[in-house]
């Protein structure tokens, strides 16, 4: 606001009027502390329940940390040691828990960004019982993840489940481990976020498509855009920070894929669909050691922290 | 430590309106209550109580119908004892796990917890609970009270951390209506190894894969557990220095279970909960599970159904159970009035398990389960026999993380991702990690 005064104040070659330059330094010692009193709601919230709980995890992750044995031994790095070197008990568990993360995000991030922008285009049309389909489209996405666990878990059992009856009665092979073996079991861990999230994202999408100005529909149409043109070069630029805000928030929520798994493939065949939050609530809450478990959750959001920031960078790059 | 001295005082003001009854208390109260060790000692050990009335938290993870009947018999019991109010807090017994040391060491857990004996030395190495041998001796309470297997299954370094009200084992269901398809005596289910290998061959010839083998721990793996040990294999070492669940029985057992699937009596990839399920909807003619099945299978009056003690399969009998246990749970600011009021509950209850084992459990006292009305609860008194040979998990501290690595083993060879040698091999270099891990943490 200041600099809009100034700006203004100069192009009008009028003198200051008297008493104005003090009054503006009042105002300007007023304005040091008036952004931070602004901000304080949101910053004593994120300091007590965001950033301090942050820093007291890494605290923890340098100590052997029980929250009931007495002594708890700072060991420095340690607990991060276990986790590379080979002969710690966690060693194998942990490296395949990440695999297990890495493989679902991989195969999922790229289903939940395509699918849902399909579905948002052709939500965006005009066409009778929209509103129906955007609503059906989303319904999932209500569910709780317990809820679409057994759900699945039922459905797609090998012996019992309803999946694999209707493949029998159309003469496909109707004995498909669904849940207890790989790759089926990411098939059906994959498939089934896909099928709850994806409304989520189309109606993030759909939002975005809303916001892309029809005059520049019309411009590229006047200049005789087909339908593809019309989409690679107005719908795609449009729908950029969308995407970017899309792909990063779906990349943190694969990342963070715990329930399906839990419910639905119970880890199995062995521990390999395991995931990597799984593992830390495991260590942390099953196993009460607290400080490897933070030592876990300190080194996946880092790992995650460059994920998003070369994400960004990506994005940023493409727009300049 | 002003809350202390807050609830101190006013127990005080209380004492004294109460009048000479209550200063006998008082007096305890005052002694001991700085130091929380001698909590332990507080009251006369569960006979009675006569000081102040206290409000006592207690937690459970009876979820399912037995969670009911526990409310009952806590409201029976307060409508007994003027002076002892006990309110019950139920959670799924995993979040019970993992909610209880972190309610504990902030000062808002319960005086009285129930738990699984496999976790009492966890907990009680972890200083959560506190002793209970004046209980037990205040009470004259003794081995020859309760089954051996359990009564000793509530000890940590010789020292007494639970009192056990119930033992839950695994028992044999079989489905009648399958049988008598096959042409199998429905009243003479299997009991030896001969005897059921050709019952699943009868029930083959009928059509029936007779024995669902499931890769999860439920039920599967508790299976694979009950057979390892008819084999007269062990999970570990008398000292629990190192796993031995790989040693050649083990390995015969879990080949023996396998070989199910292999030869056609189970389908391949059972998924949780679908052995139970084809068991009810006639496609399975066995299943072992657990005794608290028996409550949901009266609740399904077109199964026709029976339950027996495992057949034995191996060189001796032999059932995974496990016992829900009372605990006092140690308390920041030690009130010895809630103590000995908890002992008091703990002693009743105990008493009053018959109504406990219609929540379909077999009762941990000798006297509720051979008097004449247990014996009338059929299904449950079924199962009772089991008591004198069931595996207990031994009593060390951590232990439940290793055996979900045995019961993970079991699973990669139940899929038939390893052979049973490899599985269980692999399992047990593992498990030997977290045994040395544990032993750094607790320090035994």
């Amino acid at each position: 606001m200041a600099d809009v005064i100034e700006v203004g104040a100069a192009r009008d070659d009028a003198p200051p009027p008297p008493g104005r330059t003090r009054r503006r330094s009042v105002t300007e010692r007023g304005n040091r502390a008036t952004p931070y009193l602004f901000l304080a709601p949101y910053l004593v919230l994120f300091g007590a329940f965001g950033l301090a709980p942050i820093l007291f995890g890494v605290w923890i992750s340098l100590h052997q940390w029980d929250l009931q044995l007495p002594n708890r031994p700072f060991i420095g790095l340690g607990n991060y040691r276990d986790l590379f070197s080979s002969d710690s008990a966690i060693y194998g568990d942990w490296w395949s828990s990440v695999r297990a993360t890495g493989t679902f995000t991989l195969l999922s991030v790229p289903l939940l960004v395509v699918i849902p922008l399909g579905l948002a285009l052709l939500l965006n049309e005009k066409f009778p019982g929209r509103t129906f389909f955007r609503a059906a489209f989303f319904a999932p996405y209500v569910l709780g993840v317990a809820v679409i666990g057994l759900l699945w878990r039922f459905l797609l059992d090998a012996n019992l489940g309803l999946v694999n009856l209707l493949l029998g009665a159309v003469g496909l092979p109707s004995d498909t481990p669904w849940v207890t073996d790989v790759p089926w079991a990411w098939v059906s861990l994959v498939g089934v976020t896909v099928w709850w999230t994806s409304g989520f994202n189309a109606v993030i999408y759909l939002a975005g498509l809303q916001d892309i100005a029809p005059e520049l529909y019309e411009a590229a149409q006047v200049d005789g855009a087909g339908r593809w043109d019309r989409f690679r070069h107005v719908t795609i630029p449009g729908l950029r920070p969308v995407m970017l805000f899309v792909l990063t928030t779906t990349i943190l929520a694969s990342a963070n894929v715990f329930g399906q798994a839990l419910l639905i493939t119970q880890g199995a065949p062995g521990e390999q669909t395991r995931t990597v939050v799984w593992r830390i609530v495991d260590e942390g809450l099953r196993d009460y050691d607290a400080g490897r478990a933070a030592a876990m959750s300190v080194f996946f959001a880092l790992m995650l922290a460059v994920v998003s920031v070369v994400n960004f960078r990506l994005f940023r790059y493409r727009e300049d | 430590m002003i809350q202390n001295e807050m609830s101190r005082r006013r127990l005080l003001g209380l004492g004294v309106g109460l009048g000479a009854v209550a200063s006998l208390t008082l007096a305890g109260c005052g002694g001991g209550s700085s130091s929380p060790d001698r909590a332990g000692s507080a009251g006369n050990g569960g006979k009675d109580y006569t000081g102040p009335k206290v409000d006592l938290k207690l937690w459970n993870g009876f979820t399912g119908g037995d969670g009911d009947i526990f409310k009952a018999l806590v409201q029976q019991f307060n409508s007994e004892h003027q002076n002892i109010a006990v309110s019950v807090v139920t959670y799924e017994w995993a979040d019970y796990y993992s909610k209880l040391p972190g309610a504990v060491s902030s000062g808002n857990g319960p005086d009285i917890a129930v738990m699984h004996m496999d976790q009492l030395a966890t907990f009680a190495a972890r200083g959560t609970i506190s002793e209970l041998d004046d209980v037990a001796k205040n009470l004259e309470l003794s081995e020859g009270d309760f089954a051996p297997t359990v009564w000793k299954g509530g000890l940590y370094h010789e020292k007494r951390y639970g009192i056990p009200l119930d033992m839950h084992p695994l028992g044999f269901y079989y489905n009648k209506a399958v049988m008598q398809k096959a042409g199998l005596d429905p009243n003479k289910p299997p009991t030896t190894r001969d005897e059921y290998t050709a019952a699943l061959t009868e029930l083959k010839k009928s059509g029936v894969q007779g024995f669902w083998v499931s890769p999860f721990q439920f039920t599967g793996g508790m299976t694979f557990y009950s057979l390892l040990h008819q084999w007269g294999g062990k999970l570990f070492d008398d000292e629990v220095a190192k796993a031995t669940f790989n040693s050649d029985p083990a390995v015969e057992a879990c080949t023996w279970l396998v070989d199910m699937i292999k030869q056609g009596h189970s389908p391949a990839n059972v998924g949780q909960d679908a052995d139970y399920l084809a068991f009810k909807s006639g496609k399975n003619a066995f299943t072992w599970n657990g005794i608290w099945q028996i409550n949901d299978l009266k609740k399904s009056p077109n199964v026709q159904w029976g339950v027996a003690p495992l057949p034995q399969i191996g060189s001796q009998q032999a059932a995974w159970a496990n016992s829900h246990n009372f605990t006092i749970v140690k308390q920041r600011a030690a009130n010895e009035n809630k103590v000995s009021g908890a002992k008091v509950f703990i002693n009743w209850l105990s008493q009053h398990s018959l109504d406990w084992a219609k929540g379909g459990q077999v009762p941990a006292r000798k006297t509720v389960r051979e008097s004449g009305e247990f014996k009338a609860l059929t299904e449950v008194n079924a199962l009772a026999p089991e008591l004198e040979y069931a595996a207990f998990p031994p009593a060390t501290p951590g232990l439940g993380e290793v055996v979900l690595t045995f019961y993970n083993a079991f699973n990669e060879a139940a899929l038939n991702k390893k052979s049973p040698k490899q599985a269980l091999d692999d399992g047990v270099a593992k498990a030997n990690k977290q045994l040395e891990d544990n032993r750094k943490k607790y320090g035994n």
